[in-house]
């Protein structure tokens, strides 16, 4: 039998997953923590927070990097990632017969590069960019010239798990892990490989980067409690928090992955997409491209909105958000909405930015290899306006056929995924 | 598989604005280069542009900085070119994908930032302190890669859905890639595809000088580099080309200027002569037979050298211009201008096929191949 969807696509099956977040190295472990309630949120400890208004983020503070920056810490952690997901594939570690495709956070050279600089140049009254133009002259800080541009954290992996042709790295902000696996089911249903490995990645999490959100009062600055600050759904959330991590996925055509004998883990079953013109940070007030999207990936899954067990939120823990995800949601799905369990992973590993729909998607798929449902932690001020069953505080067991997971990003970006155990 | 053609292109850059522009260029003369600005370092300047003839409110133009700028006017010169500006339903489910850096910083800030460092007892806490006092809020959506995609979303409409792939000059190959197969398996109808990239920023020029990339001399063609050192001078445009299905175009009634017959990209190990093997495996699998090459080559000594031997083999007979030679590199923009100019040309009715190469200059080589509609 040929395993083709409705639309006579190859089937899109997972068979290799890695994470590693700011509750731990691997799935199981991270699986373990996020089904306890655990938080991964704590205070910074990595640079100096005074004259902050956030001071906490779930930094991932067990890998080591030298330079210390965000493009060296972001392509360790989407290595950790992939070598967990390609070893659990049983693909060949060095030769894998597909593309990358690789969400990574926008990097550029850091302050501690930048002071190098000004230091070599000499110059001891005012420093401009002319100074370190000169002290670049030298030749002294070539390596720095591959660390921050943007293609290299992709050509690193690539080389490490010998991945064919030319990897692509991507953003589409806040849901760009899920556009990874997006390009990824794209490329096996059009029959170009058999296989494709897709990762989102993020070790951002320093001074400019944490300043650049908190000017645009997008993080929770509830620092006190670090661990009760990521509060989705709820009434007193007050912005996201910041968190680091990587997560990998081995997508392979259903039929050459049975046909090697491999475990499939689940499916992606369909993708949707829609861009919202609306604004540059917060979306159309009627919720259409949210909605949009949604649809759109059960339609390509071939699945009514009844179909759907369990959604695996966006929910990242600002008033904005939660709000529009849960109208867009109850939008989709009617009234079943009120009793159709969605919870937010954000709560306990923060957002994981670029890495979060990639992240969101081994969880979703752990979800449905457990039958177990990670809760929304610090669920203590429900919020009337968003009266939808947030999984609070416990997980819960529960048989998971279908998974709907969101991410939305800044730019207009709403990209939505449906995962399931085996095709409808 | 269905036939891909291009309906729309929108190009700014040094040359000046638009295709004609850009064709006129293309027969001769000097190009437009500023010396003086970022001295040593020769930049290719964008020609003056009026922002409010296709980013009409001033309160969008002062969301952007000039990459964003420059990608989201190029957006709206090649909707006029498709025909797509006033088709709003059109726009609603026309598919973008940008390639892109990042944005520029506030250098002024950075400037003083540093100096205050040297002298700070807490360094951390005087960063910190400046950096939440004296950057812009909306600093940010300027520098984010995807945010171009956001602003021509905005601005221009299109909100079909928007990826934003980064990586230097084969985001450029990769995005055109990516947008045919899409077309051509029938998953969409129609796109607009295209980076942008502002040369006049210290900091990318430091990102290519720490890396020794730069060429710090008058203007040279890039074939004439190497013997110097080589050496690539930066240049600051946009390029926008709206794709569709062959059956789209009729059934709205656009005339494509070319079809894209096929894009081919790789990932070689760096060392000598992989960029001329390359080249060939790229030409081979385009079964490539150019009347005419727009090379997308940066005068970096070696693997240029390697591209023009490649091209006497691929492409004997064929004209050769290098796009760096009329615009600079424009680095994420360089390949979709590069088919821009392809386009172009066919649409004249000069040559029948044409290939655009694009040999990164540091990694990332790609080819496309264009013959008449």
């Amino acid at each position: 039998m040929a395993l083709r969807d409705k639309q006579g696509r190859p089937l899109v099956a997972v068979t290799g997953m890695g994470v590693v977040t700011s509750l731990g190295q691997g799935k199981g472990d991270t699986w373990a923590a996020l089904t306890a309630g655990q938080s991964g949120i704590r205070r910074i400890e990595r640079f100096p927070t005074e004259g902050l208004r956030t001071t906490i983020a779930g930094t991932i503070d067990s890998v080591d990097v030298e330079p210390f920056c965000a493009p060296m810490l972001s392509e360790r952690l989407a290595m950790l990632a992939a070598e967990e997901a390609v070893g659990q594939s049983g693909l060949a570690s060095s030769d894998f017969p597909g593309a990358l495709f690789i969400a990574v956070p926008p990097v550029e050279m850091e302050w501690p590069q930048r002071e190098a600089l000004a230091k070599a140049s000499g110059q001891e009254g005012d420093v401009t960019y002319k100074d370190l133009l000169k002290a670049a002259a030298s030749g002294e800080f070539k390596p720095w010239h591959d660390l921050f541009i943007f293609g290299t954290v992709a050509d690193r992996v690539a080389d490490r798990f010998g991945t064919r042709g030319s990897p692509i790295s991507l953003s589409t902000a806040c849901s760009s892990g899920a556009t990874a696996i997006q390009l990824g089911v794209e490329a096996i249903r059009r029959g170009e490989m058999e296989a494709a490995l897709c990762i989102g990645t993020d070790g951002s999490v320093n001074p400019e980067s944490l300043i650049r959100f908190s000017l645009l009062s997008a993080l929770s600055t509830q620092n006190d409690n670090p661990e009760g600050a990521s509060k989705p759904f709820s009434k007193n959330r007050d912005g996201f928090v910041m968190g680091e991590g990587g997560a990998a996925l081995v997508l392979e055509d259903a039929e050459k992955a049975k046909a090697r004998g491999a475990k499939i883990l689940g499916y992606v079953l369909g993708c949707g997409e829609k861009g919202d013109g609306f604004h540059r940070t917060r979306s159309s007030p009627d919720g259409m491209p949210a909605i949009t999207a949604i649809r759109q990936a059960l339609e390509d899954a071939g699945l009514a909105p009844d179909d759907i067990d369990y959604v695996n939120a966006h929910g990242t823990s600002t008033p904005e958000n939660d709000k529009m995800e849960a109208m867009s949601c109850t939008a989709v799905f009617g009234e079943r909405m009120a009793s159709v369990p969605i919870s937010s992973n954000k709560s306990m590993i923060g957002h994981t930015l670029t890495a979060a729909g990639a992240v969101e998607a081994v969880m979703s798929l752990m979800t449905i290899g457990t039958g177990r449902i990670a809760p929304t932690i610090n669920y203590q001020v429900p919020d009337p306006a968003i009266p939808l069953d947030v999984v609070p505080n416990v997980a819960r067991d529960a048989q998971v056929n279908y998974v709907l997971s969101n991410s939305f990003g800044f730019g207009g970006q709403n990209t939505c995924l449906v995962f399931g155990a085996e095709p409808k | 598989m269905r036939d891909v053609v291009i309906t729309g292109v929108g190009l700014v850059s040094s040359a000046g604005e638009g295709l004609e522009a850009h064709l006129t260029a293309l027969a001769g003369g000097a190009p437009n280069t500023d010396t003086a600005s970022f001295e040593p370092f020769p930049v290719h300047p964008a020609v003056p542009l009026e922002w409010d003839r296709q980013i009409p409110k001033k309160s969008d133009q002062r969301q952007m900085e000039p990459w964003q700028k420059l990608g989201c006017y190029a957006a709206g010169l090649a909707l006029d070119s498709a025909g797509a500006k006033e088709d709003a339903a059109l726009k609603g489910r026309m598919q973008l994908i940008v390639s892109a850096g990042g944005g520029e910083r506030d250098y002024a800030v950075d400037g003083q930032i540093l100096t205050g460092l040297r002298q700070a007892d807490n360094p951390g806490v005087f960063l910190n302190e400046r950096l939440m006092g004296d950057l812009r809020p909306t600093l940010f959506l300027a520098q984010l890669s995807n945010l171009l995609a956001g602003n021509i979303s905005i601005v221009h409409g299109v909100t079909g859905a928007s990826r934003t792939f980064m990586g230097e000059e084969s985001s450029g190959v990769d995005a055109i890639r990516i947008a045919r197969e899409r077309i051509a398996s029938g998953q969409d109808d129609i796109f607009l595809v295209g980076g942008s990239y502002n040369a006049e920023r210290p900091d990318v020029l430091l990102i290519y000088e720490m890396g020794g990339f730069l060429w710090k001399k008058p203007y040279a063609p890039v074939w004439e580099r190497s013997a110097d050192g080589g050496g690539m001078i930066l240049g600051s445009g946009g390029c926008f080309l709206v794709l569709e299905s062959r059956e789209h175009a009729a059934s709205r009634g656009a005339k494509p200027l070319a079809a894209i017959a096929g894009v081919a990209s790789d990932r070689s190990r760096r060392r000598p002569g992989s960029v001329e093997g390359a080249l060939h495996g790229l030409s081979r699998q385009l079964g490539a037979k150019p009347d005419v090459v727009l090379s997308g080559a940066t005068g970096i000594k070696g693997i240029t050298d390697e591209e023009r031997a490649a091209l006497k083999d691929i492409a004997p007979g064929a004209g050769v211009h290098a796009t760096g030679d009329l615009v600079g590199h424009t680095m994420e923009a360089q390949a979709p201008i590069g088919v821009a100019l392809a386009a172009g040309l066919i649409a004249r009715g000069g040559p029948s096929e044409a290939l655009v190469t694009s040999i990164g200059h540091w990694r990332g080589e790609g080819a496309i191949r264009l013959t008449k509609a």
